[in-house]
């Protein structure tokens, strides 16, 4: 190693010399801070006390000048349970509001992006353009969700001179369908745009595990007859349990911190009926001025963050005990 | 459909017949395939052909009908870059991107081999601590991390804009937010690193800085570019951190940029594919020549 280069000449080096107080501090025991240090600061000063301030400020009214001066206990969550139907409306069938369209992302964006992505990893390996098309599947991972919302404003254009989708249903004499301005296609046409955005990381994931399974188990299995579905349903969807759950947790996560997207497609519109949780809290604490409201709804969000981690922890340990 | 097209495909057959039959069999895969990668693609050219259009025919007739009329331009990158200040915007991207993968890497990085490789009380509860903080949403430090930077412009300097009217301030917001999945990435790479080595370093008398420097930052190359292939892209690609801590208009990143455009002159499609491919340049351009690395880094921690 160079790293006696680094000792200037003459300098005395080896066990046996009495260190002074202060290169004990410098070499010794303290090091450890000095290297921690920057981000352990940082982290305390804009990480841990913000979250901290916010899950107090969720518990006053926090409006106007001073936030801190109306306490009201769990007042903000009652009313974003119980009286805000923009949050969450039970009255409807099927039910509405912000959170009410997260079950909605989490149930269908979850499951397309994961049959997609499974069904794509499956497929391309079975011919010599693998990469070709994973490369393809993949691209939209890498780009904003800014640039995403801009491509499918532009694909659910109700002008069949701009929009590909009511191109086609025009040309077969169907009226053009306003995807994102209506209300009961505005969530599906958001969904599908986030599943063609994120599909590629299920793909990526459950591709690398497929091509971990031995082949020679495979081999046995075919030679005692086992059919390709038994083989697919028996063998490798098993061993594919485990980045199922890791790529599950990463879209469930997506879909509570979403924002970006809704942002720029619809801003949570028409009505109001495009919103999910992450653009409400941002447009109650930023538009509305309820800081204290907006609170409450991050403090919601957090809540609902740590138990989809704590499962994939917990999932992670006993798989490593397992195995 | 997955049924059908993993039940054709056989091992390879030996006889005559098996041959002739085996990719008539296996049509159904790239019938599958190719639609999908149609649905993938369409989009993304579909827009990338609109940005080259001029901007009286994009109205007019549908961008697939360009392959009868060939008439494409580069003005409308010309208008976004020149007139409507995506130029500036485009460098501000680079300007809060760069220094915003550079910081975290390096503090991160610095924690992690502390992490990994020196002793100190509470060691493990205190990096765990640092893992838990992944949880917590960008949502829940907004407002006061916002006030916090008003706080310390005004306690510093007497401007209250000092942070959030220069980059400063949304360099050390997407520090912050990246250090614990920075620390938790590296941190399990090092400890991977053979033991042998950094004990031989420590005999020769080298300091915990040198062996950082020199044996444990180029053998962790693999890493560090997969966290800084995400960090980047990630800030590149931010919206909503700049919403909030970039108050500076002539700062503004091109995410949101594009977002004013929008804003501004509502949907126009000329202006708004345009500044749409120049966002995406970028990313793509990482991701064509750093593609290992980034699937890497994607399989290493799946977290952020």
């Amino acid at each position: 190693m160079s790293s006696t280069t680094t000792t200037p000449p003459g300098a005395i080096v080896g066990p046996q010399t009495p260190r002074s107080r202060t290169a004990a501090f410098l070499s010794g025991g303290w090091q450890w801070l000095a290297f921690t240090g920057p981000a352990i600061i940082l982290l305390l000063v804009f990480l841990v006390y913000p979250t901290v301030w916010t899950i107090v400020l969720s518990f006053y009214r926090g409006r106007g000048r001073n936030l801190f001066s109306d306490f009201e206990g769990l007042e903000n969550y009652k009313r974003l349970f119980t009286e805000d139907p923009r949050f969450l409306d039970l009255d409807t069938f099927p039910p509405g509001g912000a959170i009410w369209n997260n079950v909605l992302w989490a149930i269908l964006y979850t499951g397309l992006c994961l049959l997609f992505g499974l069904l794509i990893a499956v497929l391309a390996a079975r011919v010599r353009y693998e990469s070709a098309i994973k490369a393809v599947i993949f691209l939209p991972m890498a780009i904003a969700a800014t640039a995403v919302a801009l491509i499918w404003k532009f694909v659910y254009s109700p002008n069949p001179n701009l929009g590909v989708i009511n191109a086609v249903l025009s040309g077969v004499n169907i009226t053009p369908i306003p995807f994102l301005g209506r209300e009961g296609t505005v969530n599906y046409a958001l969904i599908w745009a986030n599943v063609w955005a994120s599909a590629g990381f299920a793909m990526v994931v459950l591709s690398a595990a497929l091509k971990g399974i031995s082949q020679e188990v495979i081999e046995a299995a075919r030679t005692d007859g086992a059919s390709e579905w038994d083989i697919f349903r028996r063998i490798q969807l098993p061993l594919l349990s485990l980045p199922i759950s890791v790529v599950t947790v990463w879209l469930l996560i997506n879909v509570i911190k979403l924002f970006d997207l809704i942002y720029i497609a619809t801003a949570g519109g028409p009505n109001g009926q495009s919103r999910v949780i992450g653009y409400f809290m941002f447009t109650e604490t930023f538009e509305g001025g309820r800081y204290g409201y907006g609170s409450a709804i991050a403090v919601v969000m957090l809540l609902l963050i740590i138990p989809i981690m704590a499962f994939n922890i917990k999932r992670f340990r006993s798989e490593a005990v397992q195995g | 459909m997955t049924t059908q097209a993993v039940e054709v495909v056989r091992p390879a057959p030996t006889t005559i017949s098996g041959r002739i039959l085996r990719p008539l069999s296996s049509t159904p895969v790239h019938v599958a395939l190719i639609l999908l990668a149609l649905i993938w693609l369409v989009p993304s050219v579909g827009l990338l052909i609109t940005s080259f259009r001029p901007r009286p025919d994009i109205g007019s007739s549908g961008w697939w009908e360009t392959l009868s009329s060939f008439n494409f331009t580069i003005d409308n990158y010309r208008n976004v870059l020149n007139n409507q200040g995506m130029g500036a915007a485009f460098r501000n991207s680079l300007l809060i991107a760069i220094p915003a993968t550079v910081l975290p890497l390096l503090i991160g990085a610095l924690a992690a081999y502390a992490f990994s490789w020196i002793a100190f009380p509470f060691r493990d509860t205190v990096f765990l601590g640092i893992v838990a903080l992944m949880v917590v949403p960008l949502q829940m430090t907004l407002v006061p991390v916002l006030r916090l930077f008003q706080d310390i412009g005004d306690t510093l300097t007497g401007k209250p804009d000092l942070l959030t009217g220069s980059y400063m301030g949304i360099w050390i917001a997407h520090t912050t937010f990246a250090l614990p999945f920075c620390i938790f990435l590296l941190r399990n790479f090092f400890i991977t690193l053979p033991r042998d080595l950094i004990e031989a370093a420590r005999v020769d008398g080298a300091t915990n800085l040198s062996i950082f420097f020199k044996v444990v930052l180029p053998l962790s190359v693999p890493a560090l570019a997969s966290f800084a292939i995400f960090q980047f892209l990630w800030v590149w690609n931010d919206l909503l951190m700049a919403l909030i801590f970039v108050q500076e208009l002539g700062l503004r990143p091109l995410t949101l940029k594009i977002q004013e455009v929008q804003s501004t002159y509502g949907v126009e499609w000329h202006l708004l594919s345009a500044g749409a491919f120049l966002l995406m340049a970028v990313p793509l351009i990482v991701f064509f020549s750093l593609q290992r690395y980034f699937v890497q880094g994607l399989l290493a921690g799946s977290v952020k």
